[in-house]
């Protein structure tokens, strides 16, 4: 960090960060709306609605 | 003991601490994701030469001051008085020119404040005499009748602790405020002499933190030095351990005259 | 407390209270004279007495049940209670401090009870006290439901509960004593810093290894929230506290960044703390137990996600809004200005969310006052979130800043959003960690619901009018150019709105220790076998909205 400087940091930081903005949007776009992921999320909402019977199977068991 | 030890050894064995690969991920990408907006925020504030003015009378605060200063901290006078006059036309009319990032330079931490209960302290070096200080710090409703403040009578009986000075002025210079050798070795012994003027102690003062240097007593108790003594001694130095401030806005006005024309 | 656990586990249990006692025996003694000493003392007596707790018990019997087969409660129970005294205490020094500011001789006549000394005792224990706990507590329980698995370890929880309440006891009993690092919400020195951190990471490594034991394939989403909660506090407490202390065997230490570095590492803590402590780990709640307690699946699983990594991206940005128009520099204004709006639309995905959820519940809304709870928590969670990226906007900023009426949006956020989502999970929790049927009486908690919400309206309306009024008369010039009207004026402008507040925080206090004996009488349960609803029903059957535990 030493050799770069001051504009050379304030570049990268005023330019980068909306690159990096759009990568990270699209990313979590698409696993939120990926068709396979689709499955595992309605299980997992529904899931917590009864799970007071206690953990599934000790640890012994597994 | 060995029994135990190999019990405790047992579910590591077993896998039980084996860390799984979603959750790894999660956490790498929320790291990852919460790291990029403060690096880039924070980061070039450190390449300092354009961030902070230069300012070439700018001083550090004497042993006295400082000390004072940690009483404002202790006390927690940050949370009701602000240090930051901010680039308003009336926080300028109200306080003076507007604060300077160099002038906290020195402050570790700042204490720019986030609420003005009481008014912006930035520029009160200065503006009230040492006797009204004692005064509104003893008793401020003796002073400013409507005043909301908390009274700080005890300091005026609280002798200044001073033996901690040098230890405490070596840890300002490990953070980067530049004090001597001298100035930490004489710590104790100049907060004592910032309170004798006319004497060999004050003369030392002066000649190690400048001759502008404010050497008096401020309690008007002459034969203690207590925490009133430091914590005026700071209050009466705030804003003035540099003038850029006065200088920069008197050649802003000029070149807006200048436009004007 | 001992007797779930092996003999083995209480060895090692022991042996950590050893070093702990010998840490502070050894603070005791190296700081005698200074405040440090006094910590020495408190962690000392803190460790004897569980030494003497864990002694006593030593050789009972060790557990014979396959304990991996039910959910580790007894840990949760205590942090529900801990965070209920933390609710009394914080809240208490808040409403006293808010009298002082109308009243400044109601107080004694010691340094101890200053106003400088006594709000960040309010601030630490609302947020670290009540709401920390209240996270810990809550993060234990919906760790291991929905990963349906017992917390991983014996100790473990134990450690990161009881370490983390030795960290607030010090941290207030410190400001109590004038130490303090001044800097906003982390004002506990450094020997108290290092100590969080130690627990900190147990409290990571516990919900990392309780996750790897999960039965599910998907880690549901409030975890994610709350292991966001975990991590980037470690990361902003870390950062921010970096100091050199004057002296090993005392408290006093000084920052290691100064002036404007200072003030902008400061408050990247300071709102994000607001951001990762405040906000993501009550979401974290939001999402397991308002879709739990309504019994209907959380209305859009894929917006929960993209409004997580919303939040965690846009909030990291937004901190130097609270520096408008000061020294630092204009850019880094404009991008913390920026993100401050653009975060609007994950928070107001979350609490849309949050509300969509319940369409189609509202009947349940109206009878179950902890479904209510929740519902208007959701609600100022939006009124809140869009009035912080409207304040930083830089000219409302330029009228906000300073004023009262930032101290009004913090409490929209904290007893609107934050202590109305944590009294709906406590009421959601409760009677299921004790294995109740319900609470102890319903109505307690309707007359602690309205108390709260009378409270917040009045205090956030008091804030409102003071802070603008303050704000407007410190610009105001009379027709000679000058300044109309002088500080003073000002501040007596605010002794009605100072009353006003005052009030309110009383009734916001007074429902919380209703709320306290509530919960502390279902846990006692006293009525034995008899129980009444926590909600009026029209059911025939007399059924609770919410299946009973097991």
């Amino acid at each position: 960090m030493m050799g770069l400087s001051h504009d050379t940091i304030v570049g990268i930081a005023k330019s980068f960060g909306l690159f990096y903005l759009i990568a990270l949007s699209i990313g979590i776009c698409v696993y939120a709306f990926w068709p396979r992921n689709r499955g595992q999320f309605d299980r997992a909402k529904h899931s917590i609605l009864d799970d007071e019977n206690g953990p599934i199977g000790g640890e012994e068991s597994r | 003991m060995i029994r135990w030890l190999q019990k405790l050894y047992y579910p590591i064995q077993a896998g039980h601490y084996r860390l799984e690969r979603h959750s790894m991920g999660l956490a790498l990408g929320i790291i990852f994701a919460a790291s990029i907006g403060g690096f880039v925020e924070i980061a070039p504030l450190f390449t300092i030469d354009e961030t902070v003015e230069s300012a070439p009378d700018m001083r550090v605060y004497t042993p006295l001051e400082q000390a004072g200063r940690d009483i404002y901290v202790r006390e927690g006078c940050y949370l009701c008085h602000s240090q930051m006059i901010r680039t308003l036309a009336d926080e300028v009319d109200r306080y003076g020119p507007y604060s300077l990032a160099v002038e906290s330079q020195y402050d570790h931490p700042m204490l720019w404040g986030s609420k003005r209960t009481g008014p912006d302290l930035a520029r009160l070096g200065g503006k009230y005499s040492d006797d009204w200080h004692v005064a509104h710090l003893i008793d401020p409703r003796a002073v400013v009748p409507k005043s909301v403040m908390p009274h700080y009578a005890f300091l005026a009986d609280t002798p200044l602790e001073t033996a901690s000075l040098p230890a405490r002025l070596a840890a300002l210079r490990a953070v980067g405020v530049p004090y001597s050798d001298e100035m930490i070795e004489n710590a104790a012994r100049d907060a004592l002499g910032q309170v004798r003027p006319d004497s060999d102690r004050g003369d030392e003062v002066l000649e190690r933190y400048g001759d502008d240097t404010q050497i008096r007593n401020f309690d008007g108790d002459t034969q203690r030095l207590t925490e009133m003594d430091a914590l005026v001694a700071y209050l009466q130095i705030l804003g003035k351990l540099t003038d850029v401030a006065q200088v920069t806005e008197s050649a802003a006005i000029e070149a807006d005259m200048e436009a004007v024309q | 407390m001992a007797a779930k656990l092996t003999f083995a586990e209480r060895q090692v249990a022991l042996l950590i209270l050893v070093v702990i006692a010998l840490v502070g025996l050894a603070m005791a003694a190296l700081g005698a004279g200074d405040a440090m000493g006094v910590h020495g003392f408190i962690v000392l007596i803190a460790s004897l007495g569980l030494i003497f707790v864990l002694g006593a018990s030593l050789d009972a019997p060790a557990p014979t049940e396959d304990r991996s087969r039910e959910y580790y409660d007894d840990p949760i129970k205590v942090g529900i209670v801990l965070a209920m005294v933390w609710a009394v205490i914080g809240m208490g020094v808040g409403d006293w401090v808010a009298w002082m500011l109308a009243y400044p001789d109601l107080r004694f006549d010691a340094a101890w009870s200053s106003f400088g000394r006594m709000r960040p005792v309010h601030t630490t224990g609302i947020i670290f006290g009540f709401g920390g706990n209240a996270l810990i507590a809550t993060s234990m329980h919906v760790m291991q439901r929905t990963s349906r698995a017992r917390l991983a370890g014996q100790i473990a929880p134990w450690f990161v509960l009881l370490g983390y309440n030795l960290f607030v006891v010090l941290a207030v009993t410190g400001y109590v004593m004038g130490v303090t690092q001044s800097k906003e919400y982390a004002e506990a020195e450094w020997y108290a810093d290092i100590w969080l951190v130690i627990v900190w990471v147990a409290y990571f490594a516990l919900y990392i290894r309780t996750l790897a034991r999960r039965n599910e394939p998907h880690i549901y989403v409030a975890n994610w929230y709350y292991l966001a909660f975990i991590l980037v506090v470690a990361v902003l407490h870390i950062v921010n506290n970096l100091a050199v202390p004057a002296s090993f065997t005392a408290a006093k230490s000084y920052s290691l960044f100064s002036g404007v570095q200072d003030a902008m590492t400061q408050w990247w803590y300071g709102h994000n703390a607001v951001a990762f402590f405040l906000t993501a780990g009550f979401l974290g709640m939001l999402y397991y137990y308002l879709p739990k307690r309504a019994q209907r699946p959380i209305y859009s699983y894929r917006l929960s996600i993209l409004s997580f990594w919303g939040i965690v991206f846009f909030y990291i940005w937004v901190g130097s809004h609270h520096l408008h128009y000061t020294a630092l520099p204009h850019w880094v204004q404009t991008l913390g200005m920026t993100f401050s709006v653009m975060l609007l639309v994950p928070s107001w995905a979350s609490a849309g969310n949050a509300l969509m959820t319940l369409n189609g519940a509202w009947h349940k809304v109206r009878d179950d006052a902890t479904l209510r709870f929740m519902f208007v928590a959701a609600v100022f969670y939006g009124l809140s979130t869009f009035e912080g990226s409207f304040m930083a906007i830089r000219p409302v900023n330029s009228l906000s800043h300073y004023t009262d009426w930032t101290v009004g949006h913090v409490h929209a956020g904290a007893m609107g959003w934050v202590a109305l989502i944590t009294f709906g999970a406590i009421y959601a929790a409760t009677p299921i960690i004790w294995r109740r049927e319900t609470m102890y009486s319903w109505k307690l908690v309707e007359w602690h619901f309205w108390l709260a919400l009378a409270g917040t309206v009045i205090y956030i309306f008091a804030m409102w009018n003071s802070g603008i009024v303050q704000g407007l008369m410190w610009r105001t010039y009379n027709e000679a150019g000058t300044l109309q009207y002088s500080f003073m004026d000002t501040v007596e402008a605010m002794h009605p709105y100072y009353i006003a507040r005052a009030i309110g925080g009383l009734l916001f206090l007074i429902g919380a220790i209703i709320g306290f004996y509530n919960i502390w009488m279902t846990a006692r349960d006293v009525r034995g076998e008899v129980h009444t609803l926590d909600h009026p029903t029209g059911s025939e059957a007399g059924e609770p909205a919410v299946p009973v535990a097991e």
